[in-house]
């Protein structure tokens, strides 16, 4: 809760230590169903950055606004429309500057609509009273570390498939298991260093 | 959707079991890994999950007539969040301390796939009262999981269940089953065996 943190560690804490997928368990719906495919999961990985560091910004001025006047209790709901907002924007930027960037990305913006990672992360923002710098740096990093776990998933879940595993464990089983282990590997870097 | 069977029995043990949200369909599990490392924690999300799942796919159901198809996913949210601000105020007016340690993961709620899924796939196309039961069973189901998952979670973390002591005093807590990871693993297990039961059952997997 104390907002002296200096934003080198509060970045590389949110990419590895308290990754937001394997500590705090958030935008895990996507995150199975996507990361089959690698290709796709570099372009959810990519979007989902883009989009957590810019929701995260506009959600803490949003926030502030609520809080002037009163009315913190409507954040849920406003948070969501601001996530919506900003997703439909930016599906409409891209679609204007870069048509090749748009078909890569383009599917994969409205499933980060109601990807928990981004609402989790503003919640989360809103919970340790992060600054503004702060609360982008900590969007950014999230997205980052999101985008660095899919990719791993991914390519350990090529060389799953191949592999001799029992029937009930197919598909979801292992890559729940897989992800076990990965949460595993990354407790490991909790030593270096800790953001709350 | 027009197969699907809509009598309350058979609503009932599609969502309890055959296609369990969690287990199945693999639905809502980011908030289902997050609290399930005390059992008190577990029980009061997973009525919230409920409470809303039920409530939203009414609604859902009772306004789908004037709702334009092309808007109604934002339409959906915003009844999601409705009911997930009233779980909210609810808890903090009433359980401070539960409401302070689930943090964030009651606001996520809404993300949950699970209310969404169910409003998308029953409410939109079924009668009110079947809608209200499908979400409440639905939200029973993934109570189910939960509670079996954070049974082990808080017996080999904590040596307790509920809070009380329920493992010998010399018992040396596993601390993984506290740490992440544990919840994976768990839920991995918990998917096996299911589908294994499912399997020899000869049901459709």
């Amino acid at each position: 809760m104390t907002p002296v943190i200096s934003p080198f560690a509060l970045f590389f804490a949110s990419i590895f230590t308290s990754n937001i997928l394997l500590a705090n368990f958030l935008g895990m719906c996507s995150f199975i169903s996507i990361s089959k495919d690698m290709k796709s999961s570099n372009g959810l990985g990519l979007a989902v950055t883009v989009v957590l560091t810019v929701t995260t910004a506009v959600n803490w001025g949003v926030l502030q606004l609520l809080e002037m006047l009163g009315l913190e209790y409507l954040r849920f709901i406003v948070f969501i429309i601001v996530i919506a907002a900003v997703v439909q924007m930016l599906e409409m930027i891209i679609d204007r500057v870069s048509q090749t960037l748009y078909m890569n990305l383009g599917i994969f913006l409205p499933l980060i609509t109601v990807n928990c990672a981004v609402l989790g992360v503003s919640l989360f923002m809103e919970i340790r009273d992060y600054s503004f710098w702060q609360s982008v740096i900590f969007g950014f990093g999230s997205g980052l570390g999101w985008w660095l776990a899919i990719m791993l998933l991914s390519a350990i879940r090529q060389r799953v498939e191949k592999a001799p595993v029992p029937a009930g464990l197919k598909g979801a089983g292992i890559t729940m298991i897989t992800i076990g282990f990965m949460a595993m590997a990354f407790i490991g870097f909790s030593g270096m260093l800790s953001v709350q | 959707m027009s197969d699907i069977d809509t009598r309350p029995g058979a609503i009932l043990k599609n969502n309890l079991w055959t296609s369990n949200p969690i287990f199945m369909q693999v639905l809502g599990i980011c908030s289902a890994l997050a609290v399930t490392n005390l059992l008190t924690n577990t029980a009061i999300m997973a009525i919230g999950v409920t409470f809303v799942t039920g409530l939203s796919s009414l609604t859902v159901s009772l306004i789908k007539k004037w709702i334009p198809r092309k808007v109604r996913m934002i339409v959906q949210t915003l009844i999601i969040a409705f009911y997930v601000i009233i779980v909210d105020i609810a808890l903090k007016a009433y359980l401070p301390e539960i409401s302070r340690s689930l943090g964030p993961y009651v606001g996520l709620i809404i993300t949950n796939c699970i209310i969404m899924g169910r409003a998308e796939a029953f409410a939109q196309s079924n009668d009110p009262l079947p809608s209200l039961w499908d979400g409440l069973t639905s939200g029973a189901g993934y109570m189910g999981v939960l509670m079996v998952i954070a049974v082990f979670r808080e017996l080999l973390g904590f040596g307790t269940l509920f809070g009380y002591q329920i493992l010998p005093a010399n018992f040396v807590p596993w601390t993984i089953m506290v740490m992440p990871p544990s919840a994976f693993f768990l839920l991995g297990i918990v998917i096996w065996v299911g589908k294994s039961i499912m399997n020899r059952e000869g049901a459709p997997a």
